[in-house]
């Protein structure tokens, strides 16, 4: 039977979509492409939605209003987002919540070590992944076809218009029809042959992608996304080598480390690249705001590794890292323990150490001890590191999600020589790059996915009810060429 | 089996006075660590909270944490690192096998912790035995198992003779239970804060006990049992269940007073009060039971340890058994078939006792422990000011 409305992906954005197209009374099919037991792709990695609201709401603190948010987006890209499409966005994570609810997902209070996103961010209880179960739980419920293990290749498209996807079931090739379609299969970050060629080959002869782990799900490879941009000539928006990237603990899993293996002791020590130097201020501003520039960093450091080093006063400061740290008494033998040069190492401590002006050292403020006359300088929470045992962690680059994807506008369509199409529309990271062009602040990725997973869902709904024919059966239909050409230009 | 590597380590570490955990708390320690660097289930339990005032996890936090996870599922289905992931964490089934072994640890006396391990084994002779001891008496006393029509339970075995098997069993039971809990308190003490018990610790651990307060999920939708979605069936059966069990315990009691108070002999008939607290409590108690015996069957296959089935399923059975016959017996009084399903009435009764402080029932009391260890211990500062930062 064909579907009114086909979803394809199984994250938050499709799931989104799935729901509120079936609420719109569309019958809907969605493909994911996992496995069920990997069902979700990176929003099983999650944890919370960024939410404007202009005064307390429930788990919410404070009030966050639509300005500040606007102005932590503009902050973090650096300018590069789509204001409009930001502003709508924020909007709509301020009202999104109760519809959450009412498909079974649960909020809760900060979690400790998070209080400080208690203003800005609702937790799901349990994480994302329970946030999934639910909403699969609640498509089922109503309906929605769900399967999985249904990777989707390519889809038809006539002038603009869909007409069908091909997925492979069981080895087998399928063709599937619908009345419309959402694209929501995220972004390229497991395709290691596109990271690569994508960071391409640096000053060193380096290929930078090749030392970079990928924190969420091993599913999204790009490969609808490719298809779009190449085959179809889709809008584009975004650059290739721009996505959320955070340092994490070298010793992480290739796919799917998430959250345990963040390593957040940068503020409260220094980190030194291979050759045993600094290269960047470790106390420019609090952690949860700098944590997700130093993917980025270790990215452009030689061999693309990085080592944070505290001594035991930071110990009981930090969330406990996953992995334990690579500990000794004396800081050269950290350095030998960690396969660092010893003296160059020694030379960056020391030349710390002695530049550190110590004050009223206070981890819960932009505080006043900060160096002298070193470079780069450590602007806060500069303390000498010189109270054994020592302790080391090796960092590379982990990327969560690549910023690539279709260009859009406020109705969530995939647009193709800047006409919207009729009955194709993208949400989730396939279409974050829209609003983020490059940088990170917790939970907007949620934000975006739910916001557009619910507009696509609920457009891909109305376009497909609003047909009067079955879509056409064959691609060469004169039925589907004159509708798309009828759309694409309304 | 463990390798040679292992044991030679573990000799090692015995001999310089350390610590050495075994490998189901060996596999707990290894979970804790990559839950407390994610915390995503903090909102689910009393178990997450207790984790992130720890950095590091010794054999008495363990066995602390261990009995303080009610088995709800939640953190299973929740977690991202649960299989196929190579994390494999599973927190409820490793914390499972620590609760298993820490109830043959401290139970008293400790050589018969070992009835743990072949709990079907154990249920089964103790049934067996209980029967065979009341039939043999009915046999011995009677001469037949037949009574004779209009016939009441003294008149099959004399009040006293019954009280003279049970008191003595009944305080060796409350003893033993005592004693096992008993250490496994002083164990877990100065690893939660070795703070006394305050009466609004106590007060807030009554609460949790009595309300089950978490198989409410943290949001009160309930637990799991076969699969992802939220029940609360396994909270309102368990209180069928313990309340239910209360019941019968009380109508025993009440009619125990009427006996040696105010010389009212049984039986006890409708509206007395020990019929009225029996009949609720037997019913109560036999449906809910066969409840837990249903989601115990459609149980989700990662929730647990499987190896404990036979104890879980043994203590359901022998409830069931215990409640139905005591419940039939009221049907069938005045027939002569009262003196037979007298005697299976009371050597279940007997079995369940007789197995308390090595089986099942012992979850209850060592959760409890836990339970008031957890709210003296979240009473005092966090040992880890992360919070703060």
């Amino acid at each position: 039977m064909t579907p009114d409305v086909l979803v394809i992906g199984g994250g938050n954005a499709a799931l989104c979509a799935a729901l509120m197209a079936r609420e719109a009374g569309a019958s809907v099919l969605l493909l994911e492409s996992a496995p069920r037991a990997w069902r979700g792709g990176n929003s099983g990695h999650t944890r919370n939605l960024r939410c404007m609201h202009d005064a307390p709401q429930d788990v919410l603190v404070e009030a966050y209003p639509e300005e500040e948010y606007w102005q932590d987006l503009l902050k973090v890209t650096g300018g590069l987002t789509n204001e409009h499409l930001a502003r709508l966005v924020i909007r709509a994570s301020s009202n999104c919540r109760d519809w959450m609810r009412s498909h079974g997902v649960h909020f809760q209070p900060p979690l400790s070590g998070a209080l400080h996103v208690a203003r800005t961010n609702a937790f799901f209880m349990g994480g994302g992944k329970a946030l999934v179960n639910a909403y699969y739980r609640s498509a089922e419920k109503l309906g929605v076809q769900i399967r999985y293990e249904a990777p989707v290749d390519r889809i038809e498209i006539d002038n603009g218009r869909f007409i069908a996807a091909h997925c492979t079931v069981n080895g087998q090739p399928e063709r599937i029809t619908a009345r419309a379609c959402v694209l929501a299969a995220g972004g390229f970050e497991s395709n290691r042959e596109w990271l690569r060629e994508a960071w391409g080959q640096n000053e060193r002869g380096e290929w930078p992608a090749d030392n970079f782990l990928i924190r969420g799900t091993a599913y999204n490879r790009g490969v609808l996304l490719k298809h779009l941009l190449d085959d179809h000539g889709a809008d584009r928006i975004g650059d290739p080598t721009q996505a959320h990237m955070v340092a994490i603990d070298a010793r992480a899993p290739l796919y799917d480390g998430g959250i345990c293996t963040r390593i957040d002791c940068v503020s409260l020590g220094v980190v030194v690249n291979r050759e045993g130097e600094r290269f960047y201020d470790e106390g420019e501003d609090f952690w949860p705001k700098r944590y997700a520039i130093w993917g980025r960093l270790v990215a452009q450091q030689p061999g693309q590794i990085g080592y944070s080093i505290i001594d035991s006063k930071a110990i009981g400061r930090f969330m406990p890292p996953v992995f334990p740290g690579v500990k000794a008494d004396s800081l050269p033998e950290l350095a030998q323990k960690l396969g660092l040069p010893v003296d160059t190492f020694m030379r960056t401590l020391d030349t710390y150490n002695a530049a550190c002006r110590v004050g009223q050292f206070d981890h819960t403020a932009l505080d006043d001890c900060h160096t002298e006359g070193v470079t780069p300088a450590k602007t806060h929470w500069a303390r000498p590191i010189d109270t054994g045992p020592f302790y080391g962690y090796a960092l590379k680059p982990g990327v969560t999600f690549t910023y690539l994807g279709l260009h859009t506008d406020d109705t969530a369509a995939v647009r193709f020589h800047n006409q919207p199409s009729s009955n194709l529309f993208v949400a989730g990271e396939m279409m974050a790059g829209n609003v983020l062009g490059k940088g990170y602040t917790a939970g907007v990725g949620m934000s975006i996915g739910t916001a557009f997973g619910r507009i696509a869902g609920t457009n891909a709904a109305q376009a497909a009810l609003a047909s009067q024919q079955p879509p056409a059966l064959t691609d060469k239909s004169p039925e589907a060429i004159k509708n798309g050409a009828n759309h694409a230009i309304a | 089996m463990q390798s040679l590597e292992a044991l030679t380590r573990d000799a090692r570490a015995l001999a310089n006075g350390e610590i050495v955990l075994s490998a189901p708390e060996a596999e707990v320690a290894r979970q804790m660590q990559i839950c407390n660097a994610c915390r995503y289930c903090e909102g689910f339990c009393a178990v997450f909270p207790a984790m992130t005032r720890r950095l590091e996890f010794g054999k008495a936090d363990i066995h602390f944490l261990a009995n303080l996870c009610h088995n709800c599922g939640a953190c299973l289905h929740a977690c991202q690192y649960a299989p196929p992931h190579e994390f494999a964490v599973n927190v409820p089934q490793a914390m499972a096998q620590v609760r298993g072994q820490t109830y043959a640890d401290y139970a008293w006396p400790p050589a018969l912790g070992a009835l743990y391990q072949r709990q079907g084994l154990t249920l089964s002779l103790a049934l067996a035995a209980g029967l065979a001891l009341f039939l043999v008496l009915a046999v011995a006393l009677k001469g037949t198992l037949w009574s004779a029509p209009g016939g009441d339970f003294y008149g099959i075995f004399p009040h006293n003779l019954l009280v003279g098997l049970f008191a003595p069993v009944f305080l060796f039971v409350v003893f033993a239970l005592g004693m096992g809990v008993h250490r496994f308190w002083r164990s877990i003490t100065p690893a939660t804060s070795g703070a006394p018990l305050s009466a609004p610790a106590a007060a807030e651990a009554t609460d949790a006990v009595l309300r089950l307060k978490y198989l409410d999920g943290g949001h009160g939708d309930g637990c799991h049992n076969e699969d992802d979605a939220y029940t609360l069936a396994r909270r309102r059966l368990h209180h069928l269940t313990f309340y239910g069990f209360l019941l019968c315990f009380a109508a025993t009691s009440v009619a125990t007073l009427y006996h040696y108070l105010l010389g009212w002999a049984a039986p006890y008939d409708l509206p007395s009060l020990p019929k009225l607290l029996g009949a609720a409590g037997g019913v109560m108690l036999a449906l809910g039971t066969a409840g837990l015996w249903r989601l115990n069957l459609r149980r989700h296959p990662l929730h647990g340890d499987a190896a404990q089935k036979p104890m879980d399923r043994g203590f359901i059975a022998l409830l069931f058994l215990t409640a139905t016959s005591g419940l039939a017996l009221w049907l069938v009084r005045g027939t002569p078939a009262l003196a037979l399903l007298l005697c299976l009435h009371l050597g279940a009764v007997m079995a369940l006792f007789a197995t308390m402080p090595y089986g099942k029932f012992g979850h209850g009391i060592f959760r409890t422990a836990a339970l008031l260890r957890h709210a003296v211990e979240k009473r005092q500062p966090n040992p880890i000011g992360l919070g703060a930062d």
